[in-house]
């Protein structure tokens, strides 16, 4: 119990996506300009990487890992197929995302509507492609692992986007040089911020 | 001719992917503590790129529109693995300092927003230039952070010492924030800056 935890707390705070590893970082700047879009984002993401994640851990487990055939039966104990590994990754996430999109826009249409343009768009965000390789590398001893890393994955890059979109918000009030106005005082923000969570690192 | 050029040398400097368009910036940041890594990193992504659009641009009648977004994906995961397979085979230090990022130009935004933007709508040899131009606008970008990380952050340049033990003796230390996460952002930050110093079109008001 304590092991889930803390892997819990550690994929929020100490291995932050976007802090630690800046995944999803282009929709992180191209979005967090406003408080409520990047709110329906970071939702969004932690949505399609809780659902992701837990599939293409089954999927790794039981079919992509060498040996993992080994279920259908003895002659194929030496079947490797990790090399099919990206592809059937991103198919995974693009259709799930599908899905996702058309299940919200049938059952919940509010928010479909808060969400509905960057749901098509999560498709190519590296934060839930990067969570699946990662996922990959690290071979959680079992699914419920998998799901909490996907959780706390996806409540850290919210954490870190509502936080940029809180300093950026602050930030049009202020006299910034020309040259650095836009994305490189921005830059400098999320690279302070992430600084900042470094002080977790003890935790 | 001179559209073709332009194709090319654009993305090189005045609509450069990392300070311009600012897609593709998360393998920046992670691959450019060392610069072996982020030259190898850069010529995977050109070579990714470039094939992908060339694919793409042949295919472009083809893909219905809807599922476009998967048929670029696949073919971008296909290139992908061939590239991981051969960095395997023949860098395989490299390829495990890269990790996971080789894997994630798949999900890279130069290249997904190059697919969409110029391949879904140009001839393959222009794709082909334009593909090529963003990877190399690209790789400059991370060669360009690795150098000045790797120089103040580990005092070497591919791993040969560089900075004289002298200076060491004297009280000069390796800067260790430097080879931290949070500095490559204000390395690029920084990079923009004098960028858009020189070139004032580019700033934002």
């Amino acid at each position: 119990m304590g092991d889930i935890l803390s892997l819990f707390f550690e994929s929020i705070f100490i291995e932050n996506m976007i802090f630690a590893y800046f995944l999803g970082i282009c929709a992180f700047f191209a979005v967090s300009k406003n408080m409520e879009t990047s709110i329906g984002l970071g939702i969004a993401i932690c949505f399609v990487l809780v659902i992701t994640l837990p599939i293409n851990y089954l999927l790794h487990k039981y079919v992509l890992k060498s040996g993992a055939l080994i279920w259908l039966g003895e002659e194929f104990a030496a079947v490797d197929l990790s090399f099919l590994s990206l592809l059937i990754f991103i198919a995974v996430i693009a259709s799930i995302t599908q899905i996702v999109e058309m299940i919200i826009e049938k059952y919940a249409p509010a928010l479909y509507t808060s969400l509905g343009i960057f749901l098509p768009l999560l498709a190519c965000n590296c934060a839930i492609f990067a969570g699946s390789l990662f996922i990959q590398e690290r071979n959680f001893p079992n699914i419920g692992h998998a799901f909490v890393y996907a959780l706390g994955s996806g409540i850290g890059w919210l954490v870190a986007i509502v936080g940029l979109a809180a300093v950026r918000q602050k930030l049009t009030y202020s006299n910034i040089p020309a040259p650095l106005r836009g994305f490189g005082i921005t830059f400098i923000t999320v690279g302070l911020m992430a600084i900042g969570f470094m002080c977790f690192l003890g935790l | 001719m001179a559209t073709r050029r332009s194709i090319f040398f654009n993305p090189l400097s005045k609509n450069n992917p990392i300070t311009v368009q600012v897609l593709g910036i998360c393998s920046a940041l992670a691959v450019t503590v060392k610069l072996e890594p982020a030259i190898v990193m850069a010529l995977s992504a050109t070579v990714v790129v470039a094939s992908c659009s060339v694919v793409i641009s042949f295919l472009r009648n083809t893909i219905p529109l809807r599922v476009r977004f998967i048929v670029q994906l696949v073919v971008a995961a296909a290139m992908v693995t061939v590239v991981d397979m051969i960095l395997k085979a023949f860098a395989y230090d490299v390829s495990k300092q890269l990790s996971v990022f080789v894997g994630l130009i798949v999900t890279n935004c130069i290249l997904m927003g190059r697919l969409e933007a110029f391949a879904l709508c140009n001839k393959p040899l222009d794709s082909f230039l334009d593909g090529l131009g963003n990877g190399l606008g690209y790789g400059i970008m991370l060669v360009i952070v690795a150098f000045f990380r790797e120089l103040l952050g580990s005092g070497t340049l591919l791993g040969f010492q560089v900075i004289p033990q002298a200076l060491y003796d004297a009280g000069y230390m390796n800067n260790g924030l430097m080879i931290l996460p949070p500095m490559a952002l204000i390395t690029v930050a920084c990079i923009m800056w004098i960028h858009r110093l020189k070139d004032k079109t580019l700033q934002e008001k």
